[in-house]
């Protein structure tokens, strides 16, 4: 409590770092409400088209029964970028939950992606920088390991 | 159980899970992993990539509603973000190697810890650090609105924060949860970071985080259809209904309820590990 009324610990030493001008076109918090709304469309859309997918796969599986003890891992259909969008066209349920996890999955890799646009705007290029090192990790991550084949 | 039911209970479950998570801030991941291998009988991998997923949809899903308020910061965001994605990435290799027994312990053995962090009072906030040199040129120090008007503060020992999420990001992709008390240890203790800041930055990160190991768990054909449909479905509305009603509710006694269930989860989990069950 008491701290709060002594400002005067702050006052003589102001922040040492540049002055940055009042009225930017383009400051951090504009940018991040920008990308939350991004976020959350991404969000909606996947959960949107994995419930899709959901009325499709119960609508035919319902009965039969659900046994997750064994691990077998996924069919390739559902572990590539190109066998997804083959189950989906072939109009599979799971194949179309598949697509909207993959949905889910590109959001957050979207918004580091608009990132780089936000940090390029506000001209600071280390930023710049450190997100392209993110998106890089995110795509090899996505791409590399052996989803898109 | 027919496969309807297994989705309705799973969805119900993991709705109630993704709520407790949001009103207690302590997430809803960390218990689904336990709750689905253990009463579900499902295999620790497919658990682990459905909650991967979820963890995904909970963090997108609040950063709209958190970044209005103005707390989170992207500049330490980013920069800490380089340090999961990697460590992420490392992890989720690392889970595809090691055996399903050696996962369940470390699960249990983060969960035991988290139901201590959730107990331990939160330190009270320094107030006016003085600037560190690598956070002055990483352009990491801020503000955020209080109570009384713009709050500033400089961050602390970035080498440790750094260090410490990519521990984070390793044990993020490594179990398929947001890793929160990790995070909260390296932004808050090591960095200094004011809670609101830490937290709200973090569930920005959590995402992403996520992200940089879903691809790896996808191409090993750890993210069943099946599972994850309910589990991302749930958690979801359950924490976007959590963070409407947050406000209003008493979340004090809730977060004890909470962190009674975690260790009991927890040493339930380090049991099935030790004893081989998993």
């Amino acid at each position: 409590m008491g701290e709060d009324l002594m400002p005067d610990e702050q006052a003589p030493a102001p922040p040492p770092r540049p002055p940055q001008p009042q009225l930017r076109p383009w400051d951090d918090h504009r940018i991040e409400v920008i990308l939350g709304d991004l976020l959350r469309s991404g969000v909606v859309l996947a959960a949107a088209v994995v419930l899709w997918g959901a009325c499709i796969y119960l609508s035919r599986h319902a009965h039969e029964p659900a046994d997750y003890r064994v691990f077998r891992g996924e069919p390739s259909d559902f572990r590539t970028i190109s066998g997804v969008i083959q189950s989906v066209i072939s109009g599979r349920g799971r194949g179309l939950i598949q697509l909207g996890l993959l949905l889910l999955i590109a959001t957050p890799i979207a918004r580091v992606a608009f990132s780089i646009v936000g940090f390029a705007l506000e001209r600071d290029r280390m930023y710049v920088v450190f997100t392209l090192i993110v998106l890089a990790i995110l795509l090899y991550s996505l791409l590399g390991s052996g989803i898109g084949v | 159980m027919t496969i309807l039911e297994f989705t309705a209970v799973v969805a119900i479950v993991s709705f109630v899970a993704g709520l407790l998570g949001a009103l207690t801030g302590l997430g809803g991941g960390v218990v689904l992993v336990p709750l689905l291998t253990i009463f579900f009988h499902v295999d620790i991998r497919y658990a682990i990539g459905a909650s991967l997923v979820s963890v995904i949809a909970t963090s997108s899903g609040a950063a709209a509603s958190y970044v209005k308020e103005g707390f989170s910061n992207i500049r330490i965001g980013m920069f800490l973000e380089i340090a999961t994605t990697f460590g992420a990435l490392l992890g989720a290799f690392l889970a595809t190697r090691i055996p399903t027994s050696a996962l369940a312990i470390i699960f249990g053995a983060v969960l035991l810890y988290s139901a201590y962090l959730s107990r331990k009072p939160r330190p009270p906030a320094q107030r006016s650090l003085p600037p560190d040199p690598l956070a002055t040129r990483l352009r990491m120090n801020g503000s955020f609105p209080d109570l009384e008007g713009e709050r500033s503060y400089n961050v602390q020992h970035v080498p440790a924060g750094f260090s410490l999420m990519f521990g984070a990001g390793a044990l993020s992709g490594l179990l398929g949860i947001g890793s929160g008390a990790v995070k909260v240890l390296a932004m808050d203790q090591a960095m200094q970071i004011p809670f609101k800041v830490s937290t709200t930055t973090s569930n920005f990160m959590i995402g992403v985080t996520a992200a940089a190991s879903a691809g790896v768990y996808l191409s090993r054909g750890y993210v069943d259809p099946g599972l994850s449909m309910p589990v991302m479905l749930g958690v979801l509305g359950g924490s976007l209904l959590g963070s409407r009603i947050l406000v209003k509710a008493e979340t004090k006694s809730l977060r004890l309820v909470f962190s009674l269930v975690i260790l009991v989860l927890g040493l339930q989990m380090l049991y099935n590990g030790f004893w081989g069950k998993i």
